[in-house]
This record gives C-alpha cells, structure tokens and sequence, in this order.
C-alpha cells in the first residue's frame, strides 16, 4: 500500500479496524476525538460493533463484556477518562482477557488541558487500578509506528490473554504524517476455548474476576505474573540510536524519545559522542540493554513530558553504577530539541555526580528557569 | 399395592443446577433465579444465552445458573451486557442486578442502555438495603426504615427519598418493556414469571430494552422472619412501590404470547 497523509489519531482507528477490530466502545475528549469518530463510521460501514458510551466508565466495561466473547475489541481516551477506566482495567487483568487500550495523553493532573503530556505513565505502567496486574505499554514516536504497534497490540493481547496499551500523547494523535495503513486481516473465525459464547450443547463458560479464597487468589496472581516474567523475556522492544560508541546516552519514549533524537544528531555534529535509547515496549521495560549500557557508558539523561516517572525506572537498572540525570517540561509543554541539546551538553560539560536525586537538580533547574523569565519579563 | 401412574409435576428447570445457594432463608433471589430459568427452557433458549451478573448478594447467581455467565463491576452490568450483545445480537443476553447496583452506583449504565434502546433484559432486585455488605440503606430504602446505615431510620431531609426505578426508566423512548412485580406470594410470583416471559420475548423480537423490577424480601437484614417480610413486603413496600406495568410499547402490547 502506498503512504498516504494521515492523522495520527485517524491512522490508529483504521489500523485497528484493518486488524481485524470487531468492537469499540469509546468516549469523546480531546485529544483523541478523531479516533472515536473515524470508527463511527467505518465500523458501522463494514458490519462491525461501534458505541459512543455513556461515560469511559461505560466504555471500558463495555469493552470488558465484549473482551469475554474473545472478538478483537478496544477503546480509546485522554488521561483524564483513562482515569476514570481504571476500575475496568483491573477487572479485564483479573479476568485475563485479551483488550486493547489507546491513551491519547494529555496534560495533567486535574482537568490539565489538551496539550501533549507523558504525565500517564505511572497510571499506565505502575498500576492505576487495583490489585496485582501488569500490562503491556507500547509507545510509539511516529504516526507509522503508532499504526505497526496498533496491530501488534492485538496480536500481543491474544497471545498473552493480557491488556495491551499504546501510550501516545497529543502531538502524535493530531500531528498528520506520511504512513503505510496495514492491509486488512480477515475477522477470526474460531471461537477460543475460555470465551463465552451462548452456544447450545456446550460446557457452560464463566468468566469473572471474583475470588474470595485468598489462598486460591494468590495463586492466581503468581500465574498472572508469572506471565508477566514470560512476556518480559519475549516482548522487549527498543530502538538503539548512535550507541555503537556513545559515550553518552539519552533514554526517551514517544515524542520525547523523538526530540531527544533531534537533539542527539545535532550534539553528534557538535562531536558530542551521545547515542539515545527509546524504549517502544515501556512495559516490559527493557533492563538488558540499560543494564549492559550502565556498565559502557560514562552517564544518562533521561528525558520525558512528566515529572520523570520513567526515570525511576532507568534509576532501578542503572543502580547507582553511572551518574543519571533528568531533563523534563511537564503540563502539557512540548520540549524543543535545543532544549534537550543544552541539556546533553550540561551533562558532558558539568562535573558528574552519583549523589542526590536527578529530580531535585531539574527542580531547581526549572526554578531558576521560572525565575529568570520573571525577571526578563 | 396398587400401582398408580406417577405424573411428575414439579422439576428443578434445565438451566438451573442443584448447586445449593448462598441465599438466606425466605430470601426470594432463589425464587427469581429460578423464574429466569423456567422462561428460557420455556423459550428454548438456555443454550443461546449470557448472563450477566452483578456486585451484591447475587454475585454468585452464575454458580446456579447453566449457561455462560460473566461477572461485571458494580453497577457497570448493562454496560458490560452491552458489549456482549453488540458481538452477538442474536444471543439472548440479561442483566440480574440489585438496587444498590443498578439504581446507586449504575444508574448512568442503566440510564444510557435503556435510552439507547438496547436489546438486553434485566432483572432488578428491589428489596430496600445493600444485602451483601449487610443491610445498608440503598437509594431504595424506604423514609423512615432503619438500616446499618440509618440506624435511626431513614430521614429524608438528610438522606433523601427512594428512587421509583421503574418510573423512571419508563419515561425512556429506547426502554420498551419496563414492569414492577412483587415476589411476596405465590399469585405475584406467577405475575412475575409472566413479566420475566414478557421481557425476554421482547428482546428475542428485537423490540428494544426490556426490565423487570422485582420486589423482594431481605428477612435477615430486615430483621424478620421469612413469613414477616413478606407481609411487610406487601404492607410497606407496595404503597412506596406500586406494582404494574410502566412502559409497554405498542408492539409489545400487539405481542401474541
């Protein structure tokens, strides 16, 4: 298929639909409206399920009933309603079914605004609702990719019986670029063996999330996670940019990761020997490589749209062996590429340090940053 | 000795196991499980359904039940059996839900699937207070009635008053089939079976959205004997929940059964 101009949000919507997407169930908020209005038509045009819910609450659970029949089904947000989905994410996890989720992130916390954020990644990756779960977090940078791992996410959700969510943000869901849609794939036909399906003469199927043996329930989040430990040794993806002899390396997912890139490249003009790392699974996370890189290199720099969720995360591998800072704009502030470049030279050209926090250092950074506009302006 | 023909009169019904129940004694959700039962082996179709169950005493219902059964969050049934029925119009899909379930923390679901006129039936238990988590006041309980909650007895200045569920789904256009129908004596439990018939066959025909709210007793957290509930059931109940039929579309009224 040729490429074509798409929105970010649209080319999402159709490449779940050419995957073989049987049922969404969704909720308007900007920034990923697009997406739940491109299915209100296409889905009904090919016979296929479409619902404009209530509520996201309604929508989760909607795609929670429909998740039981085993059909290929998703819904989409924006931070705020994704919120509001966590009760159902616990159940579709407790139920160990197959779904896909899209967050469209925006800035928060609160009502924010519709400006791109990463704020979600600890209600994505660690958590948000209750109980032991994991889910597997896709992040894509580009309009392609956030179509390849749209299609992936379903094939992920099935094979895992697993929650799948493809982390964006709203520069990627409105931003329009070149990308190839995938080719449609025929609906499955084959009815698996755990989903119900009101079919005479058939052993009867429940599907519930209740357990109220503790001893019966604890052994059924050690299966779950036990799962988990399988995708995390199968799943991991990443993409190495300009490693080979980094000295240097900047670890960002999604647009950031696609910022820090632009700020990478021009640091390598500058004779910079920086690489970058972009995690496109950020769930599982990918330990092997940054652990292998701490061991290489001389220090990181992690740059997210939050207040540096991810960076935990990096810190846990790195553990203390290399210096790591932090560099961030949060609430919906999209960092420009000379930001990050000042922030690679900051990290090769001030004096390193394994003491203290990275957070409290970019606190203070953006403090004096504040400050400073306040005396100019 | 003489031989007499046997004629069995009285079954346990296809789609109901001999799994005891959790129930109380002289609770009537057994007596509404079996109901459903009855109708869809009467309607042959205990082998084409889904059920849905809900957060509340009924939790469990899918263990007595013999047919594929989900188990939805609190109050999120309708939207969970929405999700069903739009994968499989042609399967006969309900909700079985409790006040507390259905009419506090579900209303917005059962609002918005009533008024998008989906083709699922429901059953609503009434019986005045939160059974499972031990008799608390529901948006149900009646002014005046003491619960865990309102151990001095529901005030409606400060705790409002109960929500006629019946009565307001049925001024939904989407809501086609919306009955009330008491479970204190044997002459209503025939009336309620033939309403739980009528709601089912208005979902098979494609008719729109179709529920059955049933009144019923909750002895234990009522704090009387099976016998007393069910008088008070009759005395107290009825007056605050009148019995009858509170939407039925034309071509429900035209329906041959």
């Amino acid at each position: 298929m040729a490429r074509e101009l798409i929105k970010g949000n649209v080319a999402v919507a159709e490449a779940a639909m050419r995957a073989g997407l049987e049922a969404y169930f969704g909720y308007p908020i900007t920034p990923q409206t697009e997406l739940l209005e491109h299915l209100s038509k296409r889905m009904p045009e090919l016979g296929r399920a479409f619902v404009q819910a209530e509520s996201e609450l309604g929508a989760i659970n909607m795609v929670y009933g429909a998740a039981c029949t085993g059909k290929r089904t998703m819904t989409s947000s924006s931070s705020p309603g994704v919120s509001l989905m966590m009760e159902g994410l616990s159940y579709i996890a407790g139920t160990e079914l197959p779904a896909v989720l899209v967050d469209v992130v925006r800035g928060g916390p609160g009502l924010g605004n519709i400006a791109p954020a990463q704020g979600d990644y600890n209600q994505i990756v660690h958590g948000g609702g209750h109980g032991d779960y994991r889910m597997i977090v896709l992040a894509p940078a580009s309009v392609q990719e956030a179509v390849d791992l749209t299609v992936l996410s379903f094939d992920l959700a099935e094979k895992y019986r697993s929650l799948v969510c493809v982390l964006m943000d709203g520069s990627l869901g409105q931003m329009m670029e070149p990308a190839e849609l995938p080719p449609f794939q025929p609906l499955k036909k084959e009815i698996p063996d755990w989903a119900v399906a009101g079919i005479p003469g058939r052993e009867k199927r429940v599907l519930t999330s209740i357990n109220l043996n503790p001893p019966l329930q604890e052994k059924t989040n050690i299966r779950l996670m036990t799962r988990w430990q399988e995708i995390e040794k199968n799943e991991v993806r990443y993409k190495e940019y300009f490693l080979e002899d980094a000295e240097y390396v900047v670890v960002g997912f999604g647009t950031a990761g696609r910022i820090a890139l632009s700020a990478v490249r021009a640091a390598r003009e500058q004779g910079i020997k920086v690489g970058l790392l972009r995690p496109i699974t950020v769930a599982p996370f990918p330990n092997e490589i940054l652990d292998e890189l701490s061991e290489k290199v001389k220090a990181f720099l992690v740059v997210e749209m939050n207040i540096g969720m991810m960076l935990e995360d990096v810190r846990l591998v790195v553990k203390g062996r290399k210096p790591v800072e932090f560099f961030g704009r949060v609430g919906g502030v999209v960092p420009y590429p000379d930001e990050v470049l000042e922030a690679i030279k900051s990290l090769v050209e001030s004096p390193l340090t394994l003491e203290g926090h990275p957070r409290d250092r970019w606190l203070e950074r953006m403090r004096a940053m504040f400050a400073e506009g306040e005396n100019n302006g | 000795m003489v031989d007499t023909d046997v004629k069995l009169v009285y079954q346990r019904p296809a789609g109901f196991n001999d799994t005891p129940t959790h129930y109380c004694p002289g609770c009537t959700h057994g007596v509404a499980h079996r109901l459903v039962a009855e109708v869809l082996e009467e309607m042959g179709e205990l082998g084409n359904t889904i059920g849905v169950a809900p957060v509340g005493c009924s939790v469990f219902a899918y263990n007595y039940f013999d047919f594929d059964f989900v188990e939805a969050a609190h109050g999120r049934a309708p939207a969970m059996a929405t999700g069903i029925k739009r994968v499989y119009p042609d399967r006969i899909v309900f909700t079985y839900q409790g006040d507390g379930d259905l009419a506090s923390i579900g209303m917005g679901e059962i609002v918005a699937a009533a008024s998008r006129g989906e083709l699922l039936t429901v059953i609503f238990i009434n019986n005045t207070n939160y059974g499972m988590t031990g008799g608390q006041m529901a948006p149900t309980t009646l002014p005046g009635q003491k619960t865990t909650s309102s151990p001095t007895g529901r005030d409606v200045e400060r705790q409002g008053y109960p929500i006629q569920t019946a009565e307001l789904l049925s001024t939904l256009q989407g809501a086609s089939y919306v009955v009330r129908r008491s479970m204190h004596d044997s002459r209503n439990i025939r009336q309620a079976k033939k309403a739980i018939r009528t709601a089912f066959e208005v979902q098979k025909r494609g008719l729109g959205f179709s529920m059955v709210e049933l009144l019923s007793t909750c002895p234990t957290n009522w704090g009387m004997t099976p016998a007393n509930a069910r008088t008070w059931l009759s005395e107290h109940m009825i007056p605050a929940f009148p019995l009858g039929d509170y939407k039925v579309a034309q071509a429900v009224a035209e329906l041959k059964l």
